[in-house]
């Protein structure tokens, strides 16, 4: 299992997308998950932030995730984004 | 006890009420109301000098029905003016009838909880009035009806009136009322039309008072029996109504061109065309496209109906439609129009769109445009509530509109936000999908299947015609299946159809 070592962000605010934030923590996966479509997504989008740190292999992480509508993609692409800016070595994953 | 939707309607909703039976199953029974008659002496003053003093006179009473009209929408100040002092004179229990409710109306939710209002009858309500209902802030569930349904049922005595109060942006001293004149003119006053006709007592608020006697009239002084002068009956920037753009996003211009196309191939665009569309950036969109269509074939409509944009005027002006059916102004252009334009008409709701009279405008449109937050595979449309189940607007002319026109048309995106608008069940029916031709979304346009000649016809222009369910399972492959949202049992409010009869219910959302 890897470790990311800094802070990183990736996306914005703007409808249909989501802003990640990743940050190092002791151990673990924690997210904090704010969405306008809660109720209908938000476990959906938790498990594809899980499925994402399973992939890399990242423990260790605290995830901020603010979203505002976005498509199952858009949440992979910020997410990956996040972890490269904070250091992580991204692993191509072939589904 | 379930209604013809299939909709669930609690036992102790349904058992004073009928039930929906169709669009166009229920039959009127009743005879006009009629409210007491009265006489004025020669001599005799209507002006009175506030509020306070017309309570007095007429009296107003704890128990009573209030009436309001919303043409001046987000700039209204008669009806919290009105509610301020019922509360300073202690009166309680009342029950507001107000053609719509806005975030300007705020001041509403201390009344209710003050017990000064205990009921609310409306078409449309948003903000934090609607959301404080979803949350179940009033006892008594609210009554929700369609723009031609309280006119219905204010003609019909279903909706009795005590006092019905008149935002006048110009009166004179006996009684005589146009929206026209003033600093808040605001053009038709057609959603007050009924309410002057049918209440036992009609006080006129102005903040403009002409010499007598005023002309043009709106409402006539043989109705109004008080006229008050105050400082300011509202603000008239807050009259336009949200966007009066054409949309600049391409998704939206796409779904209005198809919308447009839409229309052509029902072969409608021609001499004496009729048309009804909304002020939202992809309806006026759509008209856009209606008008190159138009001017293309040198085409003369006959008149476009129901809420009137600059834009519609516009349209009027250059001669593309020969009329314009006006109950009430979106900008402050329609305003301008209406007070000079003799093609351009002002009408009352009864006359825009009331199922039990001897004919509203509704029923002679060719085509309407109309938005939804939700669509079902049986084409039924939630205008009511938003995707977290909270109450965000109300049928207004939607539902009247759907029912009389030849082709009705739903525009809107396959998903809003990540939201599939094409669901199974929408959350709340107000419309009724056998009233409902088409949706057009930016990805295929779905043809009820009760409209098999319509679906050839649009095939046959080589629109991208698809079934409703490819659509949703379109939708879904992208945005993934959204869960069931689940809401409370509690009815916060009864929607009515514009007959009448209950269409569906609005549960207490859970907090």
């Amino acid at each position: 299992m890897a470790k990311i070592e800094k802070t990183g962000q990736a996306g914005t605010l703007e409808s249909s997308d989501i802003m990640i934030t990743v940050v190092p923590d002791k151990s673990g996966i924690q997210i904090e998950l704010e969405s306008i479509v809660m109720p209908q997504y938000g476990d959906a989008i938790r498990a594809t932030i899980e499925k994402i740190m399973k992939e890399q292999q990242i423990e260790g992480i605290r995830i901020k995730a603010i979203d505002k509508g976005a498509l199952d993609c858009t949440i992979r692409a910020r997410v990956l984004t996040a972890l490269d800016r904070a250091g992580a070595e991204i692993r191509e994953v072939l589904a | 006890m379930k209604n013809q939707l299939g909709r669930e309607i609690p036992e102790a909703i349904a058992k004073n009420r009928l039930l929906y039976a169709g669009a166009f199953g229920t039959e009127p029974t009743m005879r006009r109301y009629a409210p007491q008659v009265k006489r004025i002496l020669p001599g005799q003053s209507k002006l009175v000098d506030n509020i306070e003093d017309v309570f007095k006179k007429i009296p107003v009473k704890s128990g009573m029905t209030l009436s309001f009209h919303h043409h001046l929408r987000n700039g209204d100040g008669v009806l919290n003016m009105v509610l301020d002092t019922a509360a300073r004179l202690g009166i309680k229990d009342l029950k507001i009838a107000a053609s719509s409710i806005f975030p300007v109306h705020a001041p509403l939710i201390e009344h209710i909880k003050n017990g000064v209002v205990t009921e609310l009858d409306t078409n449309y309500m948003s903000g934090v009035v609607a959301q404080a209902i979803s949350h179940g802030i009033l006892a008594k569930p609210v009554t929700m009806r369609t723009h031609g349904g309280r006119a219905r049922a204010i003609e019909c005595g279903q909706l009795k009136i005590d006092v019905a109060f008149v935002a006048a942006p110009a009166a004179d001293d006996y009684g005589n009322i146009n929206g026209t004149q003033g600093l808040a003119a605001c053009g038709s006053l057609g959603y007050a039309i009924p309410d002057a006709e049918y209440a036992e007592h009609v006080v006129a608020i102005t903040d403009h008072l002409e010499e007598y006697p005023l002309t043009p009239v709106s409402i006539e002084q043989t109705r109004v029996d008080y006229v008050v002068k105050v400082d300011s009956i509202g603000d008239p920037k807050g009259i336009v109504s949200g966007t009066t753009k054409i949309t600049k996003d391409p998704v939206g211009l796409r779904i209005a061109e198809n919308a447009a196309k839409t229309i052509e191939a029902a072969g409608l665009i021609r001499d004496g065309f009729s048309f009804q569309t909304g002020a939202g950036g992809a309806s006026l969109a759509a008209a856009y496209f209606v008008r190159q269509m138009m001017e293309k074939k040198g085409v003369t409509g006959s008149f476009a109906l129901g809420g009137i944009t600059g834009y519609m005027v516009e349209m009027l002006e250059s001669g593309l439609f020969k009329k314009l059916l006006d109950v009430q102004g979106f900008d402050l252009e329609a305003g301008r129009s209406i007070a000079k334009n003799p093609n351009h008409m002002e009408i009352s709701a009864n006359f825009y769109a009331s199922a039990f009279n001897s004919g509203s405008a509704v029923n002679r449109l060719d085509a309407v445009i109309l938005g939804a937050t939700e669509i079902d595979t049986d084409f039924n449309v939630n205008v009511v509530t938003g995707s977290d189940g909270v109450i965000m607007g109300g049928s207004g002319g939607h539902s009247d509109a759907a029912a009389g026109a030849k082709v009705t048309i739903i525009v809107s995106n396959l998903l809003r936000g990540r939201l599939p608008i094409i669901v199974d069940h929408v959350l709340t029916a107000t419309t009724p999908g056998e009233t409902v031709d088409v949706v057009v979304t930016e990805r295929g346009i779905a043809v009820n299947p009760l409209r098999p000649e319509l679906k050839e016809q649009l095939l046959q222009a080589g629109l991208p015609v698809r079934e409703i369910h490819e659509l949703k399972e379109l939708a879904e492959k992208m945005a993934g299946v959204p869960k069931q949202i689940e809401t409370g049992d509690r009815v916060v409010a009864v929607v009515e159809y514009r007959d009448g009869t209950v269409i569906d219910t609005v549960r207490q959302v859970k907090d």
